[in-house]
């Protein structure tokens, strides 16, 4: 169970992008949460994730509530968690080959053992060839670098899957190639997901239940002060 | 189609990159297609399929390593062939309007839009003097529907869907006959995707009407009032049928189909086995993805480059199809009326029997 409770969070002191957000999903749900670019969607999924530490507010992780983030979370915690961004070029690390981009989080975690082989039963499972496996991110295309984004986020065997507009920079064909790969991953693994995007059409087909951001409990309108506001002025 | 004198009209181009250790990449091969006045083309495709090079071709934006051979015709230049003075100086801006794929990235972060906007207005019109630049920027961002009031923001203090029309009114100024749209709704949300498209849409209606000052080499091309064209180059299908006249599928560097949007999208759909499998990717179609990657545009295989994807790839297969009517394919799906494929060797033991 993964329980956003009241969840206030941003960037800017007395200016948060999610204000007082509750969101749960069950143990295997698959949870597409929809909204316009801006909305705070990201943020929200970032905070599930354990990426940003919310300003109020409690993450409930199976019935524990979860203390900190980022770094300062505990290893069992972190890697109960695999993420994929929208950017793919913006989450990988431009000096890594593929292969080793794959192979990152078990590195890091020190679990050297059988390495490659869990490598290669990825690579297999995402669509990567073992050539492309030796390039890095220059010398591929988005929806190359994605599949090993893809990867990399499962090679822990996370629990949790965040998804955050996995599939936007993606052509029909890969978009539909990724979304088969983690439901297969979930089916053999009963992994939970929360899918941010901004397409109801894919989410519908994609999660068990799809929550578009104006429905969520208890929250109050974004940033009204100060910043920009997103897309208030009326066409033509 | 096109009984008007098309605006842009490509014939045989190719493009090739010449890698480092003698590797030559095909990034675009033998592409062929018009664009008339007030049509919308929409050039479809994956991700690293050729379609981005074939926008920098025709703005001669490639880089050093790039070697390109066909003819691409808007007006009386050749893109292809021109020099950098005339690209410079009378085709970017001037004949060709670039909507940009990543407007925050294309705009100048320390500027605000009314400043790009008057030194565009500077550079593309004769408008001289303060005032009558300031109103000439109030009147083009007001044709790309940009709020006046946004005009001394920044453009880290506009959302997504603002910058894009920003850049759009920077791309309408020198009222330029063809409009090339790279990715102009990646990274985009369905609502703001619907709405940028429809602008564009309805750029191209619209047309040229002779903006302050258009003056120059912009109005050669035959565009009197006959409306703009429209090139957009985009991997969503969705924003595709929802304005283009055309469609133009590319696969591994080269157009493998180029037909009527409407039986595109709707019946009798693609005939191209890849085209067919991309609208099938499509979350409200079957959702399944066509199998395998596609080849690398440096090591191509001979024949037809879908070859190793495709369901109904036979040993006709292993030489690479021409372009006849609408598809290249050794075996399309089945044309609508009455007429069979001319290059259809499927077969044709079923004729004999009946």
């Amino acid at each position: 169970m993964l329980e956003l409770r009241a969840i206030t969070a941003g960037y800017v002191k007395n200016a948060p992008v999610v204000r007082n957000v509750s969101l749960t999903i069950a143990p295997g749900e698959a949870v597409g949460l929809l909204g316009p670019s801006g909305c705070g969607k990201s943020t929200l999924a970032r905070v599930a994730a354990l990426l940003h530490r919310p300003d109020s507010g409690t993450l409930v992780l199976d019935g524990r509530p979860v203390r900190r983030w980022r770094h300062r979370a505990p290893r069992e915690l972190r890697t109960a968690f695999g993420v994929v961004f929208q950017q793919p070029r913006l989450s990988a690390d431009p000096r890594l080959a593929l292969r080793d981009l794959v192979a990152e989080p078990l590195r890091a975690t020190g679990r050297r053992e059988g390495l490659a082989e869990r490598v290669a039963e990825l690579a297999s499972a995402v669509g990567l060839t073992p050539d492309l496996l030796g390039r890095r991110p220059h010398e591929v295309s988005d929806g190359q670098l994605q599949r090993a984004c893809l990867a990399r986020a499962l090679v822990l065997r996370p629990r949790w899957l965040v998804c955050d507009e996995m599939t936007a920079m993606l052509d029909a064909s890969t978009t539909a190639a990724l979304v088969a790969v983690v439901e297969e991953y979930r089916a053999a693994t009963g992994a939970g997901l929360l899918a941010v995007g901004h397409d109801r059409t894919l989410l519908d087909r994609w999660c068990d239940r799809t929550v578009h951001w104006e429905t969520l409990p208890a929250r109050a309108r974004p940033a009204e002060d100060g910043q920009p506001a997103p897309e208030r002025v009326p066409a033509g | 189609m096109t009984e008007r004198a098309p605006v842009l009209s490509v014939r045989g181009l190719s493009v090739r990159f010449l890698m480092p250790g003698g590797r030559r990449v095909a990034a675009v091969t033998d592409a062929h297609f018009d664009v008339a006045p007030g049509e919308c083309l929409a050039l479809v495709g994956e991700s690293g399929c050729g379609k981005s090079v074939l926008a920098s071709a025709l703005l001669g934006l490639l880089p050093g390593n790039a070697q390109t051979a066909g003819q691409a015709l808007l007006g009386e230049t050749d893109l292809l062939a021109a020099d950098e003075r005339t690209l410079a100086r009378t085709v970017r801006g001037r004949l060709i309007g670039l909507v940009p794929q990543s407007p925050a990235a294309h705009l100048t972060p320390v500027r605000t839009i009314r400043s790009h906007l008057r030194e565009t207005l500077t550079e593309l019109t004769g408008v001289r003097g303060r005032a009558a630049l300031r109103a000439a920027a109030g009147k083009a961002a007001e044709r790309a529907a940009f709020p006046a009031g946004h005009l001394d923001h920044h453009p880290h203090e506009l959302s997504g869907g603002l910058a894009q029309r920003a850049a759009t009114a920077l791309a309408l100024v020198g009222d330029a006959p063809l409009l090339l749209a790279d990715e102009p709704t990646t990274g985009l949300d369905r609502d703001l995707v619907d709405r940028t498209v429809d602008e564009l849409r309805r750029h191209v209606d619209e047309g040229s009407e002779g903006a302050e000052g258009a003056e120059g080499a912009g109005a050669s091309a035959g565009n009197a009032g006959a409306g703009r064209a429209l090139l957009m180059i985009t991997h969503d299908l969705a924003a595709a049928e929802r304005i283009a006249d055309r469609v133009a599928v590319m696969y591994a560097g080269r157009i493998v189909e180029l037909t009527d949007a409407a039986a595109f999208f709707g019946a009798p759909g693609p005939r191209h086995p890849y085209s067919r499998g991309l609208l099938q990717a499509l979350p409200d179609r079957a959702f399944t993805p066509i199998p395998g990657l596609p080849p690398e545009l440096g090591d191509l295989p001979d024949g037809c480059a879908f070859a190793a994807r495709c369901a109904r790839a036979t040993g006709a297969c292993a030489v690479p199809p021409p372009l006849t009517g609408t598809v290249a394919c050794h075996h399309p799906h089945q044309e609508p009326g009455p007429r069979a494929p001319a290059a259809q060797p499927l077969a044709p033991e079923a004729a004999d029997r009946a």
